[in-house]
């Protein structure tokens, strides 16, 4: 029943979609559309909702679509009820926000009709029950996106991301097609029931993971694949780039959970130890590379690579912790993942929204030529601020909780048996550790430089506040990551019942404890309660600011900030991004980016300014990617050839070939 | 009755500390005076300047938004709850299982988030020098620290404070390696983290040097006074984790009689003065790093405290 | 009680391998001669429990040796021997210190892992020591690899040879002549460094390795 509800909504968006082609010469062609989006979605997101949490069972339909032999199947189980709940969180908060951010769209006719048509095809792959109709909905999903991508093509670098976007998706499509074709196996059967029921021999298992690993880790941004994300989502207007990177990243960890924790039977121990060593390599660079830029949209791009690693490292611990037989430490690793894929579309979004709202406002993406903007857009600035606490995981917010939780399934891990194992994992607790501290450094920065300070340029002057529905999104993002972190519980056991389909095991029941606590293994070993630690802070700064205000004093006198005697209201002087980040940079980067420093100093009787050279080096880029594009590039122009053949030289390749053939057979029979 | 005895223990514990930590920064300023033979200000001093600031006007600066004035309070708070959940004289605190080893850090990391914050609003160089070094030192002081909390949690079973001084009180622990490694890691972490030597210096105001002092360059009165007590109750919060960790003698529980109590009270306060004297003597002796040279002290203790959980993975008995 | 040998037995080596780690952290040449003192103090503890709990009155030679010699003797001699040569005093390394620290832990979680493999039936306590001299061994030999100075690789060799004797007397039954013998070729090797490091300096100005490297005979 809930699969006709969904394929429904579905129906809805494909519908909106036409109808924006026709529509979108009207005035209100945005609002039309965006409304529509947000009611089918909250409707499919309701649906979900229910589904998840009154565990109701599988329901399954098969429509007469797509090729004769097979019809496309459509299931939803607890894991894509979970899933669908995110997408349809995000998609309706999203249209909700591109109520008000949409009427500064300068081409409507290029995002209208696309948007509803991605929001379908992210719902369709998660209800996806066969390969075909996965790959299906999987490439419109892309196809989708890469049209709202390339909506605002005639600016700089949109048509480079738009094209290299194309390529790593069609990559990570062709993987997931050999994967899929290796689990059908020779008999070719392409539903998922099929394959949930075959056997694998280890080494194809292991060679579709890898498989699984490099499709659907393409979409979702593990390194070194990650090479379009902070290309591609920056450039799509701020709901999409929102969508992209909280919602569309975590479709691929939909991806790679169906394969490789439902399709194929229990994983060897080693796979879990490729799946942690990528991960934590993720982490650790992503957030490095998202610390040296000084583009906000960029930024938090990269940052999403980080939080990819973060979800990968608690799948990988659940990997290693099933080949051994131990379901419920498997649970917990996987409820810390799936958490963390909740938690991460809810402030990802939200932060995208902020910088959409930046934007706007100002017209820069450019953070050294922002700064003071909490005095311009204080409600925008008070919601991008709860997104950056959440996201540096401190308490009382709920990026804090899904940390927590990862860290105590890596406390559970010394009982594994296998040598690999036992050192690659406190070495991912510590890059996790590492990435978390460098995380909270990166939104010091983004915060700190946009919105705090002096305005570094004019155009920081004529900024005002954000829209209602702007606002309305964001701060609706804000209050859920609020309440997901003082009453994790609920999520929790939301999510047992998928971690029972697929790991057998599921968390102890959170719904009974003391003040809303929560107890990942037993109450003597850990608990935390984050309502009890929001009431205490609330508590203790109130009484703190009444009994000074009461009994000392609570005089204020506005007065020139501290200048040592040099009054200077230029604010160049004050810290830039690239400046904030240059210890770390010295610390890090010299290694990771060989970053180097040149200073030419002019001099003493020359006028001109002095220069301070910084140069990164991706090196990602420059020692996988731009080789092989060359022997491509080369390859193609030998190739060309080929064009400008005589008549004589085509005939003499075609009989060549005859020739060939013939031998061919020949011989073989 | 019980709860109410819990509940008045907890309550001991909060007042304790808020008491205490003033009195501590005044010992190690007297100690670090007598060892360079000066007569140095009363142990009382910090006291008097924390009254005389809070009943001070607020000099705000005029570009300074409502996050400058907001921040003081939620930083006190933050640090001011983290150090009411550490037993310092007693273990199985009423509200101790609200949040564990990894929560308290958690906490004070949230204030440091909101510090450096502050440090950049007001949108002069300063601020900017103090936050820019203060998360390059945290970047590499936390994972450190959440990596002696691993050794520890894996040698005690649990992440939960109270548990594991309670594990560190009971006779059989014996001397492990894992434990002096985890040691180690944890005074270079406390002292990056308390901003004292040899990674800061806490009594100077020249720009070169500053870390902490920088950022809280534009704060006055009764902010200022805040933000000195949440330093103060920071340093208090870690030497009573050191105390309770590795210097077990004479924890009560929170069951135990009055008598056990006040014995435990007395050991604590002498715990907290030792540990104060000994800062005192070793910030005399050492001089302070340059601030490239700090990235590596610290990476030596995330080095140690990653041999410390790697010792105990590898094998039960480290 | 056994547990208490145990656990100082254990202390104390792993106490080596950390004297080992503040080697690859010193950046002045001086202060790295007083922490290779402290790692030959450690090693002479870490001997002297070894005799006491095997009852192995030969150890104990082994012990005095280690403080007399390496601990006092040869740190003395080095520092006037930089005094003399008037070395830059100051470590330049081949990588950064802290990419050689986390090698270093690398090396450490190797010889854990190949130790407490190959090793299944002997005795824990034997098992975890040898494990922490094969890691103090591969230490010794980071310092000598990543060390410009000619004075951090004597260094780097002593600590190695520090190593060796911790493993050599954790396995019960190490005879004293052995351990005499290895002492004197080291302290040979020592003399016949020293006088090439005093050649050297007078011939070409410095002993620097990779200036060095210019004079070698042929040319690729």
């Amino acid at each position: 029943m809930f699969v006709l509800i969904e394929l429904a909504c579905v129906a809805g968006f494909l519908a909106v979609s036409v109808a924006a082609v026709a529509l979108v010469r009207w005035r209100a062609a945005t609002a039309i559309v965006y409304g529509v989006c947000l009611s089918v979605s909250t409707v499919a997101f309701a649906a979900a909702l229910f589904d998840l949490l009154a565990q109701a069972p599988v329901s399954a339909l098969v429509l007469p679509l797509g090729l004769p032999w097979i019809g496309m199947h459509f299931r939803i189980d607890a894991l894509a009820a979970f899933f669908l709940v995110v997408v349809n969180l995000g998609g309706a908060l999203a249209s909700l926000y591109a109520l008000g951010y949409g009427r500064h769209e300068a081409a409507p006719h290029r995002v209208l009709p696309f948007y509803p048509a991605f929001l379908a095809g992210m719902n369709l792959v998660v209800v996806a029950d066969d390969a075909f109709a996965f790959l299906l909905c999987w490439e419109l999903m892309s196809l989708a996106s890469w049209a709202l991508v390339m909506s605002h093509h005639r600016e700089a670098d949109n048509a480079r991301a738009g094209y290299i976007y194309l390529v790593m998706a069609s990559f990570g499509t062709l993987m997931l097609l050999l994967a899929f074709g290796l689990l059908a196996g020779p008999d070719g059967a392409y539903g998922f029931a099929a394959m949930r029921s075959a056997s694998h021999p280890p080494a194809m298992a292991a060679l579709v993971l890898a498989l699984a690993l490099l499709g659907a880790g393409s979409k979702a941004g593990l390194v070194p694949l990650h090479v379009w994300l902070p290309l591609a989502h920056p450039a799509a207007p701020s709901h999409v780039s929102g969508l992209m990177s909280g919602i569309m990243t975590k479709v691929a960890v939909y991806a790679f959970v169906r394969i490789v924790f439902d399709l194929l039977d229990a994983p060897s121990w080693w796979s879990s130890m490729i799946v942690l060593a990528i991960a934590a390599a993720t982490a650790f660079i992503g957030v490095l590379y998202a610390l040296m830029q000084h583009d906000l949209k960029r930024l938090l791009a990269y940052h999403t690579v980080e939080n990819i690693g973060i979800i990968f490292i608690g799948l990988g611990l659940a990997l290693g912790f099933r080949a051994n037989g131990m379901a419920g430490a498997a649970a917990l690793a996987l409820t810390a993942a799936l958490f963390h894929v909740f938690n991460h579309s809810l402030f990802k979004s939200l932060l995208f929204f902020g910088s959409g709202a930046v934007l706007t406002a100002t017209g820069e993406r450019d953070m050294e030529k922002l700064g003071g903007l909490i005095h311009r857009m204080p409600l925008a600035s008070f919601a991008f601020l709860v997104g950056c606490v959440a996201i540096s995981a401190l308490p009382p917010l709920n990026g804090f909780v899904s940390e927590w939780l990862t860290f105590q399934a890596i406390l559970l891990s010394p009982v594994l048996p296998q040598w690999g194992l036992k050192i690659l994992i406190p070495a991912t607790g510590a890059v996790l550790a590492l990435s978390a501290a460098l995380a909270a450094a990166c939104f010091v920065k983004a915060f700190g430089v946009t919105f705090l300070g002096r305005p570094r340029s004019p155009s920081v002057g004529e900024a005002k506040e954000t829209d209602r529905w702007s606002l309305a999104a964001m701060f609706a993002l804000a209050a859920l990551c609020f309440l997901v972190g003082i009453l994790p519980g609920f999520v929790i056991d939301a999510l047992a019942s998928v971690t029972q389909g697929l790991v057998g095991g599921r968390m102890p029941l959170q719904a009974g404890t003391a003040w809303f606590a929560i107890v990942p293994v037993s109450e003597s070993r850990s608990s935390y309660d984050g309502l009890l630690v929001f009431a205490f802070i609330a508590f203790a700064s109130l009484l703190t600011a009444t009994a000074i205000h009461r009994l000392a004093s609570r005089a204020l006198r506005p007065g020139p900030a501290w200048d040592c005697g040099f009054p200077d209201a230029n604010p160049i002087t004050q810290y830039t991004a690239t400046s904030f980040a240059q210890p770390i940079r010295r610390v890090f980067g010299t290694v990771v980016f060989r970053a180097r420093e040149r200073v030419v100093m002019a001099a003493s009787s020359d006028l001109g300014p002095s220069s301070l050279t910084v140069t990164l080096q991706d090196l990602i880029w420059d020692y996988l990617y731009a080789p092989i594009a060359r022997a491509v590039g080369g390859a193609a122009d030998r190739l060309n050839i080929l064009q400008f053949l005589t008549i004589r030289r085509y005939l003499s390749v075609v009989f060549v070939l005859l020739v060939t053939l013939l031998l061919v057979i020949a011989i073989w029979l | 009755m019980a709860l109410i005895d819990a509940f008045a223990l907890q309550l001991l514990q909060m007042l304790l500390v808020l008491v205490l930590a003033p009195g501590l920064i005044g010992l190690v300023r007297k100690v670090k005076a007598r060892l360079l033979r000066r007569r140095g200000p009363s142990i009382a001093q910090p006291y008097r300047d924390l009254a005389r600031l809070l009943r001070k006007e607020v000099v705000l600066a005029n570009n300074a938004s409502w996050l400058f004035r907001v921040s003081p309070y939620l930083i006190f708070a933050a640090t001011w709850v983290a150090a009411a959940l550490v037993p310092t004289f007693a273990t199985g605190l009423l509200f101790g299982w609200s949040g564990d080893l990894i929560a308290i850090i958690a906490l004070l990391a949230s204030a440091r988030f909101f510090l450096a914050l502050a440090g950049m609003d007001v949108g002069t160089g300063f601020g900017g020098i103090g936050s820019s070094r203060e998360v390059m030192i945290a970047s590499l002081a936390e994972p450190a620290m959440l990596m002696i909390v691993f050794s520890l949690a894996l040698i005690a079973g649990s992440t939960a404070l109270s548990t594991i001084a309670e594990f560190m009180a009971a006779p059989g622990v014996g001397l492990r390696v894992s434990l002096g490694l985890a040691l180690i890691a944890l005074v270079i972490v406390a002292l990056a983290e308390n901003a004292r030597m040899p990674v800061d210096n806490p009594a100077t105001h020249l720009e070169l040097t500053m870390v902490h002092e920088a950022m809280i360059l534009e704060y006055s009165g009764r902010h200022l006074a805040l933000i000195e007590l949440a330093a103060a109750l920071k340093l208090l919060l870690y030497i009573s984790l050191i105390a309770c960790l590795f210097v077990p003698a004479g924890l009560a529980t929170s069951t135990g009689d009055a008598a056990a109590l006040l014995v435990a009270l007395y050991a604590y306060l002498i715990k907290l003065a030792v540990g104060g004297a000994l800062l005192g003597v070793f910030e005399v002796s050492i001089a302070k790093m340059r601030v490239f040279r700090v990235p590596e002290f610290l990476g030596a203790a995330l080095m140690l405290g990653l041999l410390a959980t790697l010792l105990r993975f590898v094998s039960a008995s480290f | 009680m056994a547990n208490l040998d145990f656990d100082v037995s254990h202390l104390l080596a792993g106490g080596l391998v950390v004297v080992s780690f503040m080697l690859l952290y010193q950046d002045r040449l001086y202060a790295l001669l007083n922490v290779y003192a402290l790692h030959a103090v450690t090693l002479a503890l870490a001997v002297a429990w070894q005799a006491y709990i095997q009852d192995a009155p030969h150890l104990y030679v082994t012990a005095t040796i280690a403080l007399g010699f390496k601990a006092i003797i040869i740190p003395v001699a080095l520092h006037r021997i930089i005094e003399r040569l008037g070395i830059h005093r100051e470590i330049e390394t081949v990588v950064g210190i802290g990419l050689t620290m986390l090698v270093g832990i690398g090396l450490v979680a190797l010889s854990m892992v190949v130790m407490l493999r190959i090793t299944g039936g002997a005795a824990p306590i034997a098992r975890e020591d040898l494990a922490f001299a094969l890691a103090v061994v591969l230490l010794g030999l980071l310092v000598m690899v990543t060390r410009r100075n000619a004075v951090g690789q004597v260094v780097g060799f002593m600590s190695l040879e520090n190593g060796l004797v911790l493993a050599a007397t954790g396995a019960k039954g190490m005879p004293l002549v052995v351990e005499i013998s290895v002492a004197f070729s080291i302290l040979i090797a020592f003399i016949v460094i020293g006088i090439f490091l005093f050649r050297i300096r007078e011939r070409f100005d410095t002993v620097d390795i990779m200036a060095l490297d210019q004079f070698r005979g042929e040319r690729r």
